[in-house]
């Protein structure tokens, strides 16, 4: 096949849309999603790197912050859901061999979140709307620096999105549940006592084991579900109350901003946008590690009894780890500082070290392996964690946050390097593995891109979070502008760094491209032919 | 008081040093991972060690910190303290409003900042001549932000807001507004 040809029809035009179930379809659709999304995230990043060592003249300072402000947002609920959830929407079927609840709810879910993605971001590109993800109280409702319509459309993007994810929670627990028809009554309540690590922990005190009657990776998928679902109504009720004082000044009317104590709110909104930071993200994660360690070697996880039982605690932990967030709040209550600031954040060392662990020893016991795409991608993101997490543990420290807090340490080191080698790695190991599984075995265009991808990826991310944390520790803040050039090494640095991550995706994306086609993409969208609730046909 | 550079410089060193090692290791594991196993099995006792030794140093790190950064015992009960020198500042309109054109303080001072803001979030940071942050605070609206600080170095220092309030809180910095006079000696607290 020539180039146009394989650009048209696929590598060797194995792929073909026609004969994938609309499970496989609805996956795919939730990873094109998520995929276009982290290109605008990437690209985003990428203007903004440049702008660190020299502000383009085209782009104003306004227009600089709205795009700081969309692209965290643009990336965690854009892309990252999209692919976690498009994920786990598949997996928790094909891991409890059951039908989806309702696929079609499974599009809402996507339908909601990608439109909802795409009005924030217009919203913001368009109005400059730039609260940066509505920190801190009275910034989001301080219409003298922002437009009131702008920032109406960007929260109601943002609750659209959350829709979403509600839906996503009430199809992952009723697909756990529900008893599929023809099919003999599930126990519902022993199903959901596994998936929550209740019987691992009760286990502990009991001589006969009760069995589990869901694998570890779904139990994981339920876990982080618990905190996708808390941060939904967290942000959905910030963004009403945000939506109220704007709908007034819409109206005419100045509702006093200072009526809400910004202490509390700051408390509040952390509590809640924790639980994806510290929560969901860990918790998925270790959960992807051990089922890619378990379908990689296929042999049991090590201690699984452990693992279920350290997703348990990551769970609590999660809730409870928000005050490391205002170690340098002075009005914080010290206690608070030391006990969730400091002492239960610590014990993320302890629950990520542990699942880090339990996967390299499974993956130990099956040498030797082959180094394919899931393997090295996965080791990549075993690494990015291990990078990240002590990172952070570091900067959740009462001495050191005092000389950390709001630099470029506490984004480089420790957010990209978690999110762009600990958590896309994860991710791009999933998508490798799962992809001849979803496309009923398309082969991959080639390996020589997937290489570059691996090391662009992998160079790229640790490069990147590396020269801004070294301008963070000299002084850099984040969330600003240095337009003086004081800190150009680090930044100039860091923007080549940053190319190689757009280099890498676009290489990754071509790749992808050119295996399933150009029309293969678009047969993605189309309605499948096959009426089936079936996994794979 | 040992000044905050000394701390960021050994934070690098023990970070670093750590980055190579695990930089290392997993090079190492991806290498030896695709190699033919030897006879044996990896004992349990290495898995309960691990626990152990994250156990450790998850509660160790916090203790270390506290008993050699000068800073964060005084911090958490500088209410206890009394201050040589106390400086109310205001924080309004993305401007930082001081008590005089210049802040001086001798050395081994303890000077209280004592920030409140009259609209937004901000941040209070001073910074070095060469843009090295010496310490920050969270400005926040409704409540009195403050530190307690003493500095052992003469010195000018630019103070500037350490949190986003906005695109308008970009130049949000006093220039060498405060100045720490005397000589540096080895005097501790």
């Amino acid at each position: 096949m020539n180039f146009i040809q394989t650009f048209l029809h696929g590598e060797e035009g194995v792929f073909k849309p026609d004969s994938m179930t609309p499970m496989q379809k609805m996956t795919l659709r939730f990873v094109v999603v998520g995929l276009v999304y982290y290109a605008f995230a990437v690209i985003e990043g990428m203007i903004m790197r440049l702008y660190e060592v020299q502000p383009i003249p085209s782009i104003p300072s306004k227009q600089f912050f709205a795009i700081m402000t969309a692209h965290p947002l643009v990336g965690i609920f854009g892309s990252t859901y999209s692919i976690v959830f498009g994920a786990f929407l598949f997996l928790v079927p094909f891991l409890m061999k059951k039908p989806l609840w309702s696929i079609k709810l499974g599009n809402w879910t996507l339908g909601l979140i990608g439109v909802g993605t795409l009005v924030f971001w217009f919203s913001g590109f368009i109005t400059h709307y730039a609260p940066l993800y509505t920190l801190y109280w009275p910034l989001p409702a301080d219409f003298t620096q922002f437009s009131v319509i702008g920032g109406t459309f960007f929260i109601t993007g943002i609750a659209l999105v959350m829709l979403g994810t509600i839906f996503f929670v009430i199809n992952i627990y009723k697909t756990l549940t529900y008893t599929p028809d023809g099919w003999a009554q599930q126990p519902s309540k022993e199903i959901l006592k596994s998936a929550l690590g209740i019987t691992a922990f009760s286990n502990l005190f009991r001589k006969k084991k009760t069995e589990q009657l869901v694998s570890l990776p779904v139990a994981a998928v339920a876990q982080g579900t618990v905190d996708v679902a808390f941060n939904a109504a967290i942000i959905l009720f910030t963004g009403v109350l945000i939506l109220v004082y704007m709908v007034a000044a819409l109206l005419g009317f100045d509702l006093k901003s200072s009526a809400i104590d910004a202490l509390l709110y700051k408390n509040w909104f952390w509590w809640g946008l924790d639980l994806v930071a510290d929560g969901l993200v860990l918790i998925f994660v270790a959960g992807t590690w051990y089922l890619l360690a378990t379908l990689i070697t296929g042999k049991k996880l090590y201690m699984e009894n452990v693992a279920r039982i350290a997703l348990l605690v990551e769970l609590v932990v999660s809730w409870t780890v928000w005050s490391h967030h205002l170690l340098s709040d002075q009005a914080q209550p010290g206690i608070l500082k030391v006990v969730s600031g400091e002492m239960v954040t610590a014990f993320e060392l302890i629950t990520q070290g542990l699942a880090f662990f339990i996967t390299l020893y499974t993956l130990w016991s099956a040498r030797p392996l082959k180094m394919a795409n899931p393997l090295k991608f996965l080791l990549g993101g075993l690494l990015g964690f291990a990078l990240a997490v002590p990172a952070g543990i570091m900067q959740a420290d009462i001495g050191l946050n005092r000389i950390l807090h709001n630099t470029q340490w506490v984004i480089g080191p420790h957010v990209h390097v978690a999110i762009l080698v600990g958590l896309t790695m994860t991710l791009y190991s999933a998508i490798y593995f799962l992809f001849p599984i979803l496309t009923n075995g398309a082969k991959l265009y080639s390996q020589k891109l997937a290489n570059f991808h691996f090391w662009a990826q992998l160079l790229g991310g640790v490069g990147m979070g590396a020269f801004m944390g070294m301008a963070g520790l000299h002084g850099m803040l984040r969330r600003s502008l240095y337009i003086d050039g004081e800190f150009n090494t680090y930044m100039v640095l860091a923007a080549i760094s940053g190319s190689l991550l757009l280099l890498g995706f676009l290489a990754f994306f071509f790749n992808i491209v050119m295996s399933v086609g150009f029309n293969g993409v678009i047969g993605i969208f189309s309605p499948s032919k096959l009426k089936t609730k079936d996994l794979l046909p | 008081m040992v000044d905050s550079t000394v701390v960021l410089w050994g934070q690098t060193l023990a970070y670093t040093f750590y980055c190579l090692a695990i930089l290392a290791l997993m090079g190492w594991f991806g290498y030896k991972i695709t190699r033919r196993r030897r006879q044996g099995v990896i004992k349990n006792t290495l898995f309960y060690s691990f626990v152990t030794f994250l156990i450790v140093l998850g509660v160790s790190l916090h203790i270390i910190t506290y008993h050699t950064i000068p800073w964060a015992p005084i911090d958490l009960n500088r209410s206890e303290i009394k201050a040589d020198k106390v400086f109310d500042i205001v924080a309004e309109k993305h401007q930082f409003i001081l008590p005089a054109e210049k802040l001086v303080i001798k050395c081994h001072e303890k000077a209280l900042f004592k920030v409140i803001s009259n609209d937004l979030t901000y941040g209070f940071g001073l910074f070095r001549q060469d843009n090295s942050m010496v310490f920050q605070m969270q400005v926040v609206p409704g409540h009195m932000n403050d530190i307690l600080w003493q500095f052992d170095k003469p010195g000018i220092y630019t103070i500037r807001s350490t949190e986003y309030s906005g695109p308008a809180g970009v130049d949000m910095l006093v220039k060498d507004a405060v100045i720490v006079t005397g000589e540096e000696t080895s005097q501790n607290n």
